[in-house]
């Protein structure tokens, strides 16, 4: 690399890490530096008298755990959920040739562009009428809806990746159709597979909206945070925000390995 | 042991017919290989006969037992692919087992056939690598042997040292040959290397868009091709043909007489090596465009009777760029053609 091309990489790097670690690392100044830090003005970049106190009164806040629990529940779900419907549909993708593929490809995606408000009242008195409505099964569902297109055409990729032989080879020695799956796809898709079923996760654990729409007393922890802190101090809103990034960033950072090989960057 | 019938396989892929009612049987522990252009089918056939590609009319047997709608894993056959298709999350030992585990074969009879095998192929030292760390030849290795562990009735390769570099390409070629040599399994073997079908095969099946136009020994594809075509793909350098036309069963080249099998529009078919090297004035009349010294035989590239003629002279001859020389085939070695059809004329195919 030239000196200028080299100076732009690594400012567009700085550019990106910055993009993403400034805000959380203000969220986290927030979150352990107290009622001072959180009102300060300039902001200090630095931690004075760090404290974990605001952290220890959100955790006290009364339904936090309950919330918490009930976005674990919801995240699991559509992370199964997802995964149970997306990686058929994505192994069919990859291995099958079928009129439409294209069209169902696109059709998949734009799934995600249809808007979610217009979809709420209708969805609500549907979710009423099913019994669904404020459990985090419901909520679940929804979110499985969010995840699902990701899931199917990260999986699609992914199984596209696996050659067509090994699977042939697999047959030729004696599996059938679900044995050569189990012990050659599956155990080869698994690293990718999980990162597919994290990422679904996270969009449920971060998702807001539905969750707000759909439930009264089993909300999840976006949906409470979003009521009860409204009303909260500044200070103890960043240790909500604080609580609510961490999982979905130690998760993502779990499994960056293989999220780097989905989208191409392999062996980092 | 088995032997494998193809009785008229057809294959269209949407509108593109892929195989033309193709026939063939290869009779137990018979080494066959199909052989033929980029494009013309083999691999198409292969798939069939191993029941990973549907076909679109006709049976497949293998050992008298109709296959043509079994599971590929009901079929008793192993195969090896191109592209080796050795399963990356295994080790090589695992590998090599992997069809013995799914015959549910117990554990020391797995143990004793992969080290059996590996040993046959020279990859004990790797048994327990992964073959992401294996070079192609060991890998293409792997490869066989999991395909011989099984000891199956019948073994399918698809072009299986296509991927391997020519020297390596060469020791495989002989190692595959005595290993298939001394387990009598019933082979066919794709490729589009003449020179492997020739130097492994017991039988060629020489395949042309879609269709077999010849099936026999090496050595009678090789000086008696059933089409011009045949004779133009096999051997190296490829065959002659000089254009003759002949009345009353006999024409005139230049200085030499020719008995033709029939009459009208001919095609003389010689090798570049069945030919006796005279004066100018008692054969047909070459000249030399090119010597090549080749080392062991001297290649002369040239025209006789209009037409582009190659000739093998032993190293020592004396030809140079410009000559004249007179060509003598050998009579019984002569190949007649019809210039109509392009198929052969004294009754071989
Ligand atoms: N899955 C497929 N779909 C459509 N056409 C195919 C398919 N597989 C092979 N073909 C066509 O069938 C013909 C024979 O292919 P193939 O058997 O692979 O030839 P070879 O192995 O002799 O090179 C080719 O024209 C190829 O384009
Ligand atoms: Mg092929």
């Amino acid at each position: 690399m030239t000196g200028a091309r080299r100076l732009m990489f690594w400012s567009g790097v700085a550019a990106l890490c910055a993009w993403v670690l400034v805000p959380i690392y203000l969220i986290a100044l927030g979150a352990f530096g107290g009622r001072a830090a959180a009102f300060r003005w300039p902001k200090a970049f630095t931690l004075v008298n760090a404290s974990l106190e605001q952290l220890a009164t959100f955790l006290r806040i009364e339904g936090v755990w309950n919330a918490a629990l009930n976005s674990v529940i919801a995240a699991s779900l559509t992370m199964a959920l997802s995964l149970l419907l997306g990686a058929p549909a994505g192994y069919a993708l990859a291995r099958y040739r079928f009129r439409g593929a294209g069209a169902f490809r696109l059709m998949v995606l734009l799934t995600r562009a249809f808007p979610l408000a217009i979809l709420a009242l209708p969805l609500t008195v549907v979710f009423i009428r099913a019994g669904l409505y404020d459990t985090p099964f419901g909520v679940a569902l929804v979110h499985t809806a969010l995840a699902l297109p990701f899931a199917a055409l990260v999986t699609a990729g992914l199984f596209a990746g696996i050659p067509r032989e090994l699977e042939e080879a697999a047959w030729v020695f004696g599996c059938s159709r679900l044995q050569a799956f189990m012990r050659v796809v599956l155990p080869l898709a698994l690293p990718g597979l999980a990162a597919a079923a994290i990422f679904a996760f996270v969009i449920s654990w971060n998702e807001v909206f539905a969750a707000s729409v759909l439930t009264v007393r089993n909300r999840t922890l976006t949906a409470y945070l979003l009521t009860v802190l409204a009303e909260s101090p500044l200070h103890y809103r960043f240790a909500g925000g604080f609580v609510l990034i961490v999982p979905s960033v130690v998760f993502i950072f779990a499994v960056r390995r293989y999220l780097f090989a989905l989208w191409g960057v392999s062996n980092r | 042991m088995a032997g494998i019938q193809i009785e008229r396989v057809g294959k269209r892929f949407g509108g593109a017919l892929a195989l033309d009612s193709v026939s063939l049987d290869v009779a137990d522990g018979e080494f066959v290989a199909l052989l033929g252009p980029s494009g013309c089918g083999k691999t198409t056939l292969l798939r069939i006969v191993a029941g990973l590609e549907t076909r679109s009319s006709g049976a497949v047997r293998i050992g008298g037992r109709d296959v043509s709608d079994l599971r590929p894993a009901d079929r008793g056959l192993a195969m090896v692919f191109q592209n080796y298709a050795v399963f990356p999350h295994m080790t090589v030992f695992d590998n090599v087992a992997f069809g013995l585990r799914m015959q549910k074969k117990p554990r020391e009879d797995i143990e004793r056939k992969v080290r059996r095998a590996a040993a046959l192929l020279q990859i004990e030292p790797y048994l327990d690598r992964y073959p992401a760390k294996l070079s192609g030849g060991q890998r293409q290795r792997v490869a066989v042997a999991r395909a011989l562990a099984v000891e199956p009735a019948v073994l399918l390769m698809d072009e299986p040292l296509s991927n391997l570099d020519a020297l390596l390409r060469l020791e495989m070629r002989a190692e595959l040959k005595s290993v298939l040599r001394e387990a009598k399994t019933t082979t066919l073997y794709v490729t589009h290397d003449q020179t492997e079908a020739m130097g492994l095969a017991d039988r060629i099946a020489v395949m042309q868009q879609g269709r077999i136009v010849q099936a026999d020994a090496p050595t009678t594809v090789y000086s008696r091709p059933a089409s011009t075509f045949v004779g133009g793909f096999v051997g190296s350098p490829p065959m002659n043909f000089v254009k003759v036309t002949a009345s009353g069963r006999s024409a005139r080249l230049d200085a030499l007489d020719l008995r033709p099998p029939a009459d009208g529009d001919l095609l003389l078919g010689f090798r570049g090596e069945d030919v006796q090297l005279v004066p100018p004035d008692e054969g047909m009349t070459f000249v030399v465009k090119v010597a090549e010294p080749m080392g062991s035989h001297l290649l002369l590239t040239g025209s006789a009777a209009g037409c582009p003629v190659r000739v093998v002279a032993p190293p020592t001859a004396s030809v140079h760029a410009g000559d004249r020389l007179g060509l003598r085939p050998d009579p019984d070695r002569i190949a007649w053609m019809s210039q109509d059809s392009g198929l052969a004329l004294d009754g071989h195919a």
